[in-house]
C-alpha cells in the first residue's frame, strides 16, 4: 500500500514540476509580495505636493514658504496667483493641500493682531488629509517659535514615547506574519482545491477512484506535495523578512515552524472541503477567492486593524483561521512570547482544523453522480 | 460581421447558462462593498491603555479619568508596577502603557518639567503612531486645562503678541467620511478584478476541454475571435459597475459630483485594457490553474500598488512610475476624482491617455499571440 501511495505522490510531484509557470509563480509571488510590502506600501509621506497662495508676498511669508519647502515633507507644486486657481490643482489631483497666507502677513506676524493661515486639504482621502494638516500645522508652529523665540514653558508636561518591538516603525513587522498566512492559504487551500476540482472536471477522478487506492490516500497523496511546497514558501518568507527587512524572530524558531505546519494542515483541510463542494475549477477558484482569500486578507487584522471594525465583522474575523494564526505569529516572532501566552489561540486553531477535517470527511463522496 | 455576431451570441449563451456567474455579478459586489467599506479602514479606535500610576496624586487621577472619558481609549487595568504592565502588552491585551512617575504632581507644581512615559506596541507602526499621537494630544489638553487654573500665564504668551491661528478645512469631504473615500475605489477594484479573472480563464477553458480546436478549424479570424471574447465580457464588466454604483448610491449614499457618462466612458476604455490582459494571460497558459495563478499574481500586485489602501504619493519614486502600467490605479483614481471631487475630462486626461495606450498594447498582443495552430 505504501508503495502505491508513493507512486501516487510521485505522479502529483511530476504534475507540479512539469508546470514551470505555476512553479515560478508559487515562489515568485511570495518574493514579490514581501518586496512590494516592504518597499512600496507605506503610509508615511515624503514630498507631498502643496500649492501656496501667498497674498502678502513679503519677506516673512517668503521665509514661511521656504521653511515649508525645506523640510522634505512638502514639495511646492505651484505658487498660485488668485483664489480662483485654488480648486484646479485639487481637482486634477496634482496637489493635496493648499496653504493660504493672508495679506500683511509680516506686519501682523510680528505685531499685536491675530493672523490666520488657511490650510485646505483634499478631504477625499481622509487619512491623508488628516496627516497633511497635522504636519503642516506643526511646521507652521515651528516657524513661529523660531521667529518669535519664546522661552520653554517649565509647566509643560514632557511626554516621552517609546515604540516597543518595532522602534523604527518598519511596516515589514506588520506584514510578514500576514504574508506567511496568505501564502500558505493560497498554496495549500487554493491550489489543492483546484487540483482536485481539475481531476473532477477532466474526468480523471473517476479513474483514480476505481483504482485500488483508498479514497483517503488519494486525497492525502494529492495534498502532500502542496503541503511541502507551501511550507517551503513560508520558510522563504521568514528568511526574506529576516535578511532583507531585519524582522527578528524573537521567540522560539521551533515553535514558529510547528505553528506553520499546523496552519498548513488547516489550510489543506479548507482546500479539500472547497473541492468537495465544487465541480469545476472555475467554481473552486471563485469559492476560494471569495470565501477564503478575501476574508483572510481583509478581516484577519492583516491589512486593517480589527479593533476599528464594526462588531459584526469582528465576530466574522474571529471564525477565520488566519486571524488566530497571524496572532500566534506576531506573538512568537515579534513579541517573543512562549507557548503559554498563545495557548488559547493554538487551541482554537486546532479545534478549527479538527472541525474542518470532520466536515471534509463527511462531505467527501467516493462516488460520482 | 456576421461571424463576429455569432461568436458574441455563443459567449452570451454560455455566460447566461453559467449559474454561478449571475449571482457573482450582482450579489457579490454588493457584499464586497458592504464588508470592505466597513473593514478597510485605518481609523484608530478602541485603543487599550494600561496606566501605571506611581504618583497616586490628585493630578494623576484626573489625567487617568480624562483618558478613560475619551472615545478612542479605554483603560483596561492599572497595575502597580511596570513589570505586570509589560506582561499585559506581551499578551496583546494592551496597546499602550502609560507610566506616571512618582512626584509627577510635585514636579508640576514646582515647574520642574514633569514627565510622563508612554510605551506603545508598534508592530503596526502606523496605528502606534496615530494612537500615541492621540494620547499625547489628550495629555496636552489636560496640561493646558490645569495651566489655566494655576497663575503661570507669564510663560504662556509673550506679552502683547498676537496669535498665529491656523484654520484648516477639508474640501469635498468635510466630515472626512471614510466610506466616501473607499467605496469608489473598491467599486473600481471589484470590476477590474472579476473581469480579469473571468477572461483569463475563458480561452484556456476552451483549450482544456478541447472546444478550441473546433473554433480553430472554422474560418474565424484571430481578431474576430478576440473581439468576440472581449465584447461579452465588456458587457459583464459594465453590468458589474452599474450594480456597484447603484449599491454605492443606495446603501452608502456616496457623493456623485461628476458626470456618470464620463465614468462609464472611462470604464469602457479601462475594461478593454484589462480584458486584453486577461486574454493575453489566457493565450499563454496551458491549464486553467496556470491561468488563475498568473492572473492572481498580476491582480495581487495591481491591488497592492493601486492606491486603494495606501496613497500612491507616499510610495518611493520608482514604485510611483511602476503604477503607470497598472490599469487599476488609473481606474481608482478616476472613480475617486469624478465621484468625490467632480473632476471633468481635462482633469483625468492623463489617466485616459495611459489607459488607452495600455488597451491598445494588451489587445494587440492578445491578437498576435493567439495561435490557431499549436
Amino acid at each position: 500500500m505504501i508503495k502505491v501511495f508513493w507512486a501516487f505522490v510521485k505522479k502529483e510531484v511530476f504534475h507540479i514540476i512539469r508546470d514551470r509557470r505555476t512553479l515560478l509563480i508559487l515562489f515568485g509571488m511570495p518574493v514579490a509580495q514581501v518586496l512590494i510590502f516592504g518597499y512600496a506600501v507605506t503610509n508615511e509621506f515624503k514630498d507631498a505636493k502643496i500649492d501656496i497662495l501667498d497674498l502678502s508676498r513679503d519677506a516673512t511669508s517668503q521665509q514661511l514658504v521656504s521653511h515649508m519647502a525645506s523640510s522634505g515633507h512638502f514639495e511646492i507644486n505651484e505658487m498660485l496667483l488668485s483664489e480662483n486657481e485654488m480648486e484646479a490643482g485639487l481637482k486634477e489631483g496634482s496637489t493635496k493641500l493648499v496653504m493660504v497666507i493672508p495679506q500683511d502677513f509680516s506686519s501682523n506676524f510680528y505685531g499685536a493682531s491675530n493672523v490666520t493661515i488657511q490650510l485646505i486639504a483634499d478631504g477625499s482621502d481622509p487619512n491623508n488629509a488628516n496627516t497633511l494638516i497635522q504636519y503642516a500645522t506643526n511646521m507652521i508652529n515651528d516657524f513661529r517659535k523660531e521667529r518669535l523665540d519664546q522661552p520653554a514653558n517649565p509647566y509643560l508636561v514632557q511626554v516621552e514615547m517609546r515604540m516597543l518591538y518595532n522602534p523604527q516603525l518598519a511596516s515589514a513587522y506588520n506584514f510578514i506574519p500576514g504574508t506567511i498566512a496568505l501564502i500558505l492559504l493560497i498554496i495549500s487551500a487554493m491550489m489543492t482545491s483546484l487540483t482536485i476540482a481539475k481531476e473532477k472536471e477532466t474526468g480523471t477522478m473517476e479513474i483514480l477512484l476505481v483504482s485500488p487506492l483508498p479514497p483517503l490516500l488519494i486525497i492525502l497523496g494529492k495534498v502532500a506535495p502542496y503541503a511541502v511546497l507551501s511550507f517551503l514558501d513560508a520558510v522563504l518568507v521568514i528568511i526574506l523578512g529576516y535578511f532583507v527587512f531585519n524582522v527578528p524572530i524573537a521567540g522560539s524558531l521551533v515553535l514558529l515552524l510547528v505553528m506553520c505546519l499546523l496552519y498548513v494542515v488547516t489550510a489543506l483541510s479548507l482546500g479539500t472541503l472547497i473541492s468537495t463542494v465544487s465541480k469545476t475549477q472555475q467554481d473552486a477558484m471563485m469559492r476560494s477567492l471569495i470565501g477564503l482569500m478575501m476574508p483572510s486578507m481583509m478581516l484577519s487584522g492583516f491589512v486593517f486593524p480589527m479593533t476599528s471594525m464594526p462588531i459584526v465583522l469582528q465576530y466574522i474575523g474571529h471564525i477565520i483561521p488566519a486571524t488566530h494564526f497571524i496572532e500566534i505569529l506576531k506573538g512568537v516572532m515579534l513579541r517573543g512570547v512562549g507557548l503559554d501566552a498563545v495557548l488559547l489561540e493554538i487551541l482554537i486553531l486546532i479545534g478549527m482544523t479538527l472541525l474542518l477535517l470532520a466536515l471534509t470527511w463527511k462531505k467527501f463522496k467516493i462516488r460520482l453522480e | 460581421m456576421r461571424i463576429l455576431a455569432y461568436i458574441i451570441q455563443k459567449e452570451f449563451i454560455q455566460i447566461i447558462r453559467n449559474k454561478a456567474l449571475l449571482p457573482m455579478m450582482t450579489i457579490l459586489p454588493i457584499i464586497q462593498l458592504i464588508v470592505l467599506s466597513n473593514a478597510a479602514s485605518n481609523e484608530v479606535k478602541n485603543v487599550n491603555v494600561v496606566v501605571v500610576d506611581q504618583d497616586r496624586s490628585e493630578m494623576s487621577r484626573l489625567l487617568t479619568s480624562k483618558i478613560n472619558a475619551s472615545n478612542e481609549f479605554s483603560i483596561v487595568s492599572s497595575p502597580p508596577d511596570d513589570k505586570s504592565a509589560m506582561a499585559t502588552i506581551q499578551a496583546n491585551e494592551a496597546d499602550i502603557v502609560l507610566q506616571i512617575p512618582l512626584n509627577f504632581e510635585r514636579d508640576y507644581l514646582r515647574g520642574e518639567g514633569p514627565g510622563i512615559q508612554m510605551l506603545a506596541n508598534a508592530i503596526n507602526g502606523q496605528q502606534a503612531t496615530v494612537g500615541s499621537g492621540y494620547l499625547a494630544a489628550i495629555i496636552g489638553d489636560f496640561n493646558k486645562a490645569i495651566m489655566a487654573e494655576v497663575p503661570i500665564k507669564l510663560f504662556a504668551q509673550r506679552a502683547g503678541a498676537g496669535q498665529l491661528l491656523i484654520a484648516s478645512r477639508n474640501w469635498y469631504n468635510p466630515e472626512l467620511s471614510y466610506t466616501d473615500f473607499m467605496v469608489p475605489g473598491i467599486l473600481a477594484e471589484i470590476t477590474a478584478l472579476l473581469t480579469i479573472v473571468l477572461t483569463a480563464m475563458n480561452v484556456v477553458r476552451e483549450r482544456e476541454i478541447g472546444t478550441i480546436e473546433q473554433i480553430n478549424v472554422t474560418p474565424i479570424k484571430k481578431w474576430q475571435f478576440i473581439l468576440g471574447k472581449l465584447i461579452p465580457f465588456l458587457c459583464v464588466g459594465l453590468l458589474l459597475l452599474t450594480v456597484g454604483l447603484t449599491a454605492g448610491r443606495l446603501i452608502f449614499d456616496i457623493p456623485m459630483r461628476g458626470s456618470i457618462p464620463l465614468i462609464f466612458g472611462y470604464a469602457i476604455v479601462n475594461l478593454i485594457a484589462v480584458l486584453g490582459l486577461g486574454l493575453l494571460i489566457s493565450n499563454f497558459a496551458d491549464t486553467q490553474q496556470q491561468a488563475i495563478f498568473v492572473a492572481f499574481f498580476f491582480v495581487f500586485i495591481f491591488i497592492l500598488m493601486c492606491g486603494l489602501f495606501t496613497p500612491i504619493e507616499s510610495m518611493p519614486k520608482w514604485a510611483q512610475y511602476a503604477t503607470i502600467p497598472n490599469p487599476l490605479a488609473h481606474f481608482i483614481s478616476v472613480s475617486r476624482k469624478v465621484l468625490i471631487k467632480g473632476s471633468d475630462f481635462m482633469d483625468i486626461r492623463m489617466e485616459f491617455i495611459y489607459t488607452a495606450l495600455l488597451a491598445v498594447f494588451t489587445n494587440t498582443m492578445a491578437i498576435l499571440s493567439y495561435q490557431k495552430q499549436e
